[in-house]
């Protein structure tokens, strides 16, 4: 199964693969959450909404329903 | 002499001390207005760049990018593209931070595209050695064609750097950094043939935006250039894919990070502020301070403006030259003014917690620890911000809720915020306190009238939250919840910043309520000291008569106390008071509270204006005698008290939920750009306050 940056455990990273452009809003491709580049889960607030990224350098907060919307290939952790 | 005038405009991404910037090059010469029709507020400074030429500044909202999804930003690209405006820039200058580069460059590279003549300034450079940051600035300046002021606003290092740069700006190259049109060649080559003169980028942004600029026919050039939604958004991803390419290729030349060099405190505090206990525990620990810290701390200046103004107006009284002048000053203006005053120490202890709480980077961890929560009652996260700031105010708190990108959200946080007690009520709920609950301790230690106090702000927010639950029920509003809150690294407030913005916050609340005020007590005091017929005017005889035929004895004092009160009866205000007393009748209140009541519909705060107002009219007495005091002494004509306990909670409910505030009631109506909404909620409201009242009354009495 696909996975999408929803699956991130904290402080797990991945790099965006591809997502819905229509269900994305463009300031988050703005904030540079576009495919190809790293991602990091920081932290989930409590009843795992919202959701706290890093990705290219920026750090924001969206929330689960939008999360589950971006594919990514999970780092492998070893 | 003629001086030359710069127009220059401010943009960057928010959180990059674009406003710090500002602050340092202007100082206090700083005006802040409104952009015409709309809410959105406007920030104008001049600085003085050389003996002969000034700069006039424009500090425009903080955006991410030329694609506006907000009013605020549309502010940004309607005066970037319309060169006729009256502050089109000369030059524009851009702000990004140093840790950020990157994203804040985003911006940076549309606005070349607009061909204007660019700064671009690297702000917080104090923090590149603990970041481990270094920048080849003439390359930079090079491959983005363009000249940097590296700066610190924090520490007022380079801010001269920027003002030599604005004085040269012809010197500025004007061409873009990169070329966008690329991502679909095709396209834009028959955009470029429909329309030579214009200039490229600006016509894609009036296509992907609905904003109206330039003198195009957008409905023309809608249909020759349609392409659906998700491929004008497609393409937008594709432009911002290549810009960001254009980006890192400059970075990976000019700008060296040493990664082991990051201490990261960030991500240490994140850890507990964002703690699914710890964070909690903070916020509501930080709230309950702040609470505590304003009424403890506003406490003594409030008592010493009240107790001056009281001072004032009997000395006005007994100096100047007995007349209708003088009352009118000692009676109507003095303590109009007064009534406004004796707010300031609370607005701005209020503004200065919630700007330090915003400047520090804080605010955004509340929003993303209270999202889930809110959103259970129709609210989002960032509905938080309003909520709080509503303590101080509710019309900057509904223009704060503008950040909230669902429109149904941010619809009911604008409707329920006017239930969160703001600063107004407050000294209502002061005044009627302190005559109804005895100054007791509880347990020895909580004060009962802090207590009634906490009370009535929890009320108030219980009622905000609970009709958002109801009206995330009623209404019928699909639209889709974009949630992206930026999380800012955390900084320390800077001095300067917090205390402009508690002074223009204070002045703004001071002059616009202000007027309202002043002016409702200046008619006021007219009403209430002259009549329409003879009982009014021939007041002296007919209260001499009645009581030389009653054969009491009395002194001469009750004989002008008798006078006074007679007068009051028979002026216009008793009269408009007499006829609204089967109303209000049953909520316990008196005529003059109506009285009293009616006004503060203009705007809460004038209820206790309006009661000094009358009772000062009433009363005859020339020692000085605080608002308090004659309150306490008003009775009924058998002899029982006016403002006992069930009377008093009456009107306490009554102004926890009454909608009275004509301000308030403007400003949604300019927010939500219908009569609808500030009409559903004046009604429903004050329907609620007065029976609410009413069931507390006719149960307590």
């Amino acid at each position: 199964m696909q996975d999408t940056i929803a699956n991130l455990k904290k402080g797990q990273k991945g790099v965006i693969s591809d997502f819905n452009i229509e269900q994305i809003p463009l300031k988050l491709l703005e904030m540079g959450c576009l495919p190809g580049n790293t991602i990091e889960l920081i932290q989930t607030a409590p009843f795992g909404c919202p959701l706290y990224f890093i990705v290219n350098d920026s750090h924001v907060a969206i929330r689960l329903e939008t999360a589950k919307e971006i594919n990514v290939v999970i780092e492998n952790q070893n | 002499m003629a001086q030359e005038n710069i127009k220059v405009a401010l943009i960057g991404n928010p959180n990059t001390g674009k406003t710090s910037v500002f602050n340092q090059l202007t100082g206090l010469h700083q005006q802040v207005g409104n952009y015409p029709g709309i809410t959105v507020e406007k920030k104008i400074g001049t600085c003085k760049l050389s003996d002969s030429v000034k700069a006039t500044i424009l500090d425009l909202p903080g955006t991410y990018s030329l694609n506006a999804s907000s009013i605020d930003e549309n502010v940004v690209i309607e005066l970037l593209m319309n060169r006729k405006d009256e502050n089109f820039p000369d030059v524009v200058v851009v702000v990004t931070e140093v840790e950020n580069l990157k994203r804040n460059l985003l911006l940076f590279t549309q606005i070349k595209d607009l061909e204007l003549p660019t700064i671009l300034v690297i702000n917080m450079s104090d923090r590149m050695q603990l970041k481990g940051i270094e920048l080849d600035i003439p390359l930079l300046e090079k491959e983005l064609k363009t000249s940097i002021a590296l700066v610190s606003s924090r520490k007022n290092i380079g801010i001269e750097n920027i003002k030599n740069l604005i004085l040269n700006y012809k010197k500025l190259p004007t061409e873009p950094c990169l070329n966008a049109s690329v991502i679909d060649v095709e396209y834009f080559d028959k955009l470029r043939k429909a329309f030579p003169n214009q200039l490229l980028y600006k016509l894609w942004l009036v296509i992907t935006q609905d904003v109206n600029f330039l003198n195009l026919d957008r409905n023309e050039m809608k249909s020759s250039f349609t392409k659906s939604h998700a491929d004008l958004k497609r393409l937008q991803q594709k432009e911002t894919i290549k810009r960001y390419q254009f980006i890192n290729d400059t970075l990976k030349i000019g700008q060296k990070i040493d990664h082991s060099k990051a201490s990261d405190i960030r991500a240490k505090l994140d850890r507990v502020l964002t703690h699914k206990i710890f964070g909690y525990l903070i916020f509501f620990v930080i709230l309950f301070g702040i609470f505590q810290s304003i009424f403890e701390w506003s406490k003594y200046p409030m008592e010493f403006i009240d107790s001056s103004f009281a001072n004032l107006a009997s000395y006005a009284k007994n100096n100047l030259p007995s007349g209708e002048f003088t009352n009118l000053i000692s009676e109507g203006i003095i303590p109009g003014i007064g009534g406004i005053l004796i707010f300031i120490p609370q607005i701005a202890f209020l503004f200065l917690f919630i700007s330090v709480l915003e400047e520090s980077g804080y605010m955004s961890r509340v929003v993303f620890l209270m999202d889930k929560i809110m959103r259970r009652f129709g609210l989002s996260g960032k509905s938080v911000v309003p909520l709080i700031s509503g303590t101080a105010c509710a019309i900057p708190a509904i223009m704060g809720a503008r950040n909230i990108e669902n429109w149904k959200e941010r619809l009911i946080t604008i409707l329920v915020t006017p239930f969160i007690t703001c600063s107004a009520r407050l000294p209502v709920y002061a005044i009627l306190i302190s005559l109804i609950i005895p100054d007791e301790k509880l347990f020895g230690f909580m004060s009962l009238q802090g207590l009634t106090l906490m009370t009535l702000y929890l009320l108030g927010f219980g009622m905000a939250i609970f009709s958002a639950y109801i009206l995330n029920k009623i209404l019928r509003i699909s639209s889709k919840s974009y949630f992206v809150v930026e999380m800012p690294s955390y900084k320390i407030p800077m001095f300067k910043n917090v205390s402009i913005n508690v002074l223009e916050k204070t002045k703004a609340f001071v002059f616009g309520a202000g007027k309202i005020i002043l002016a409702l007590s200046v008619i006021l005091w007219f009403l209430g000291s002259h009549g329409p017929n003879n009982d009014f005017g021939n007041a002296e005889s007919i209260v001499q008569n009645e009581l030389n035929k009653s054969d009491l004895k009395y002194s001469p004092k009750f004989l002008e106390d008798q006078i006074s009160s007679y007068k009051l009866e028979h002026s216009y205000i008793g009269i408009i008071g007499k006829s609204i007393e089967p109303v209000i009748k049953p909520l316990g209140y008196d005529w003059k509270i109506g009285i009293a009541v009616v006004s503060s519909f203009a705007a809460r705060e004038v209820f206790v204006g309006t009661l000094a107002t009358i009772y000062s009219v009433g009363s005859h007495s020339d020692e000085e005698d605080t608002i308090k005091n004659r309150m306490a002494a008003e009775v009924h004509p058998d002899g029982s008290k006016i403002f006992n306990f069930p009377t008093g909670i009456s009107l306490l409910l009554f102004y926890a939920f009454a909608m009275q505030c004509v301000s308030t009631l403007a400003i949604v109506k300019k927010e939500t750009n219908s009569w609808k909404w500030p009409i559903i909620q004046l009604v429903f409201m004050s329907a609620f306050a007065y029976v609410t009242a009413l069931f507390a009354y006719q149960f307590l009495k």
